[in-house]
């Protein structure tokens, strides 16, 4: 970092309070509509910033465009509400340049996915170290109901009459198809397991990518209704939890075992099948994240949610600034004198 | 047979051959020796689009001008009065190039039925007298080459690999150059491989000698030195010069230069150089794409860096949504745009200055941006520095427009210190008091710059319209109408920061050519020869295009007519009519190549002889 900018880190006082929640909380009035989702993703991501123990002034959130978006303004924190799709590159550029804060990116499915899909898949390759949320609510919110690229196939929305002819994204296929280091899933209806998720996703150094299942009650409202809701939930969901089997159901009494490769659903309780004979879940498996993560749009099989694939490689950033250091420690600081005057230079007298 | 030698003020010679050929190398080489013999110089290579076309073909020509002399050079040259051509296609692609008269070596090994064939020529044009017009001199260079590294025992494609050094060694004899400085050079660059040292060595020798030797010549040059300014001096090409010039300007604000750049023609050695400077703390991010290194640069920005992005028009068009963000969030960012010939893919390896009214207006809402313009390839240093300044202070994205004639164009620089470049260095905003992220400076309008990492300054910006000083949303109408003009008010006030406009010539009279960017020294060549010729002529050249400078509007009444020289349909010279109602007159051809100084010097005469 430049020496003014070394100047403000290193004679920075940072405050040694405990934070609570609300001092995450901007002075700004939130302006979703009621009863979005988008309110509780806020409210978790608040309760848990106090456990980070990073001084408030270290921590920004960059968005693009959309309801979800709206996010950073909300967040007593830096932050830059930049332009449509294109806060992983704003992000990763501000990474790059002070790799000593922690970085957000707050997206959504359109954001994300459609005008901003490429960067993503780049970031995601790049391994730079930042933390993305992505709230899919499976719809255009801010722009009032279109299909996204993650609409169901055959979806009526405001610029699909006769249904969308899309064949939607699987968001962490897609996430580990690009070499995404850490890739989970998460619900807004479910506080406790999205504090988990993101508290993982901050705590893990590459980029972390968490897909945040979000209500938009206004233009797509019940879209994960059957994931979230009580009647429906537990036969639906299947969690993933490092180590442990796949078991899920009302009464944790199904389970999901290998068939070959193909995940089918087991009975514990029909007496063919045990607790030994199923899937055991495994951070580090690479080839079970994307087996667990192409159960997701199949009708037969739980939705998986939780943490498909958390494995840590060299980051982007810390590669670029070794670099730099390396060349540093080997060279010496440049000198512009030098650097003038370097290659065929002559004389004139 | 006695030699006679005459003394030439200025010469512009051209080595071409097929891509493989290594003219750039050989022109290079003679730059250099021209250099250190004190000659005032600059040069211009032109390289085909195809990495390798089919060999012996048009379309793989390459070729290097020099342009050198013992007056003040000011571009590569109109013509050439030396063409050395290594191939059929080489001599056919240039011919044109060539004043009546003028000398031609070819190498006649590259004149065999498949060379002739692939050149679309149906009979040799060395022997059906369509040359008659010129001096030619016909050597069987590859002949000459072999025979030289006989007993070398190399490959035959070494061997041809190195018959340009042949072809340099002939030049150096006829300009009354020694070969010592290319000796060093090749003893340098090969240390690790002698045998390469060796049979360059040999054969240049051998081209030298057998220009002194064989009777063919009768005549040769000499080009005296030039009266330089005292002082070390390095052959810059204008795309180095920006690279440098970024450098010193993040090493004087004491910030890290970050550069988000994604590879084109002709811009992309501005990344190659700046990755190459990591022992300056230099960042470089070859993005995805240009949104993505555009959007990087702000990211960076945002966090405390001299953030720049380079590019040509293509890619610039893929930015300008991103521009937009610069200027609303006023964060300083250097957009650099190597302007090559449009629209769309274009002439990528032609030069163009089509992009002026893009970087004035090309964005949606009143999004106004500072414009600058360099005019020589040593000019690209002073004018990134300048670029950085202005965006640094008034906390704002700045265009710098140079083109691919500039950048791939180079002339002697005289190496600046460190101590010479002035400290653009300002402090960040730590005073949590009364922080407000949009309060201005009084006098430049700038907002404070304050970074992630300052305790108690922790604020949010962004694409939606700012709510004066406070700096949160606002829809509020007047508001928004306070913040447009607040905005263009702050790019305005960079007048006042600024040097004056010069004219180069009386400061009054008949004709005022106005010219910007690369066809600086075109202009200044026709205006003086014009002068020398007792005409009413002066040459104004702007550097500074958003904001102009403030004596614009005294200087243009001056003069009964203006003329306005761009390579492009007139885009300058719309400014101009709207900001000052002055009825000046366009020259516009948009060839993709530099104008050269006599079509100027004709549109001037064509004007004053209507007087
Ligand atoms: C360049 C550009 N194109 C289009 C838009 C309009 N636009 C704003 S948000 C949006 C879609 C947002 O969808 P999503 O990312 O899913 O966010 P949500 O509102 O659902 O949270 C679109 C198309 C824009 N702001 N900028
Ligand atoms: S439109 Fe939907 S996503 Fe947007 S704020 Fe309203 S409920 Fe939330
Ligand atoms: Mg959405």
């Amino acid at each position: 970092m430049g020496k003014l900018v070394d100047d403000v880190v290193t004679q920075a006082e940072h405050a040694s309070v405990k934070y609570v929640a609300k001092d995450f909380a901007s002075d700004q009035e939130v302006r979703w509509c009621p009863g979005c989702g988008d309110y509780s993703i806020l409210a978790q991501m608040q309760r848990i910033m106090p456990d980070m123990n990073i001084p408030r002034e270290k921590i920004v959130f960059v968005s693009g465009i959309g309801c979800s978006s709206r996010f950073p303004y909300y967040m007593n924190t830096y932050g830059i509400h930049s332009i449509h799709g294109r806060a992983t590159a704003i992000a990763s550029g501000l990474k790059m340049a002070r790799p000593d804060l922690m970085v957000w990116v707050i997206t959504g499915d359109g954001d994300g996915l459609s005008i901003g899909g490429n960067h993503m898949i780049h970031l995601m390759r790049r391994n730079v170290d930042l933390n993305v949320v992505m709230f899919n609510n499976q719809i255009y919110g801010l722009t009032k109901g279109q299909y996204s690229p993650t609409s169901e196939f055959g979806k009526v929305t405001k610029s699909t009459p006769q249904g969308s002819i899309d064949y939607p994204f699987n968001p962490a296929a897609l996430a580990l198809g690009s070499s995404c280091a850490f890739v989970a899933r998460t619900l807004d209806r479910e506080p406790k397991h999205l504090q988990y998720v993101l508290k993982r996703a901050a705590e893990f150094k590459g980029t972390s990518y968490v897909e945040v299942y979000q209500n938009c009650n206004v233009f797509n409202d019940g879209a994960f209704f059957q994931f979230t809701e009580k009647e429906t939930k537990d036969d639906s969901v299947v969690y993933l939890e490092h180590g442990k089997p796949l078991v899920f159901g009302k009464n944790k009494d199904k389970g999901i075992k290998l068939d070959g490769f193909s995940p089918v659903v087991v009975s514990l309780t029909d007496g063919m099948h045990s607790i030994n004979d199923l899937l055991i879940h495994n951070e580090k498996d690479s080839t079970l994240a994307f087996i667990m993560a192409n159960m997701t749009y199949n009708a037969a099989l739980p939705r998986p949610v939780g943490i498909f694939q958390a494995i840590e490689r060299p980051t982007y950033d810390g590669e670029m600034s070794k670099q730099i250091d390396a060349t540093i420690s080997k060279r010496g600081r440049g000198s512009l004198d030098k650097l003038f005057a370097s290659g065929d230079t002559w004389m004139i007298q | 047979m006695s030699v006679e030698t005459k003394t030439l003020d200025e010469v512009t010679i051209r080595f071409a051959g097929d891509s493989g050929d290594g003219m750039q190398i050989t022109g290079s080489q003679f730059t250099s020796t021209s250099a250190v013999m004190g000659n005032d110089l600059s040069t211009l290579p032109d390289y085909p689009a195809e990495i390798r076309a089919p060999q012996g073909t048009l379309g793989g020509v390459s070729g290097f001008q020099i342009h050198f002399g013992s007056t003040a050079i000011n571009t590569p040259g109109d013509m050439c009065d030396v063409l050395v051509a290594m191939n059929a296609a080489a001599l056919k692609v240039n011919l044109r190039g060539l004043v009546d008269g003028g000398v031609i070596i070819v190498n006649t090994d590259g004149f065999n039925d498949k060379n002739l064939r692939s050149a679309g020529y149906d009979e040799s044009p060395l022997s059906n007298g369509s040359l008659s017009k010129y001096q030619v001199f016909p050597v069987d260079i590859s002949k000459l080459t072999e025979l030289a590294l006989a007993d070398m025992n190399l490959s035959s494609k070494v061997v041809d690999r190195t018959k340009n050094f042949f072809a340099l060694g002939m030049m150096y004899w006829m300009f009354n150059r020694q070969v010592e400085n290319t000796v060093e050079w090749l003893k340098m660059k090969f240390a690790k491989k002698p045998e390469i040292v060796e049979s360059n060595i040999r054969v240049l020798k051998a081209g030298w000698n057998y220009a002194e030797t064989v009777d063919i010549f009768t005549v040769r040059y000499d080009v005296k030195p030039a009266k330089l300014k005292a002082g070390r001096y390095r052959n810059l090409t204008g795309n180095s010069a920006v690279a440098l010039g970024l450098v010193a300007a993040a090493e004087k604000a004491k910030l890290d230069l970050f550069l988000g750049s994604y590879p084109i023609t002709p811009a992309s050695e501005i990344l190659h150089d700046l990755s190459g400077y990591k022992n300056f703390g230099v960042k470089t991010f070859q993005a995805e794409d240009e949104i993505a290194a555009i959007a990087s640069a702000i990211g960076a920005s945002f966090g405390g860096a001299l953030a720049v992005t380079t590019t040509s028009g293509p890619g610039l068009a893929l930015k300008t949504e991103a521009v937009g963000l610069a200027v609303m969030t006023e964060l300083p960012l250097v957009i650099v745009n190597v302007q090559r010939g449009g629209p769309s893919t274009g002439l990528p390896t032609k030069t163009e200055q089509a992009d002026l009214l893009q970087a004035l207006y090309g964005r949606n809402g009143e999004s106004p941006v500072p414009v600058l313009a360099a005019s020589t390839p040593s000019d690209c240093f002073y004018m990134a520095f300048e670029a950085a300044r202005i965006a640094l202070k008034y906390m704002t994205p700045v265009f710098l427009l140079t083109d691919g004639y500039l950048g791939n164009g180079s002339e002697p620089w005289l190496v600046p210190t460190e101590a010479e470049l002035p400290d653009i260095s300002k402090p960040f905003r730590t005073n949590p008091e009364n922080f407000q992220p949009y309060e201005r400076d009084d006098e430049t309008f700038a907002r404070e710059w304050a970074i992630p990492g300052t305790p108690g300054l922790e604020h949010r910006i962004g694409g939606l319209e700012k709510k004066n000083k406070a700096g949160s949303i606002s829809y509020d109408p007047e508001n928004h109408d306070l913040m447009i003009r607040i905005r263009a008010e702050k790019v305005e006030r960079i007048a006042n920061d600024i040097p004056l406009a010069k004219v180069d010539g009386d400061e009054s009279g008949d004709l005022l050519v106005i010219g910007w960017g690369g066809t600086y020294g075109a202009i200044r060549t026709a205006v003086e020869k014009r002068r020398a010729d007792g005409k009413s002529v002066s040459h104004l050249h702007l550097k500074y295009i958003n904001p102009m400078p403030k004596n614009i509007g005294e200087i243009l009444p001056k003069f009964k007519k203006i003329l306005v020289p761009e390579i492009n349909l007139g885009q300058l010279i719309k400014v101009l009519r709207e900001k000052f109602l002055v009825d000046a007159i366009g020259y516009n051809v948009v060839a993709g190549l530099p104008f050269k100084s006599t079509e100027i010097e004709q549109k001037i005469e064509e004007l004053l002889g209507g007087l």
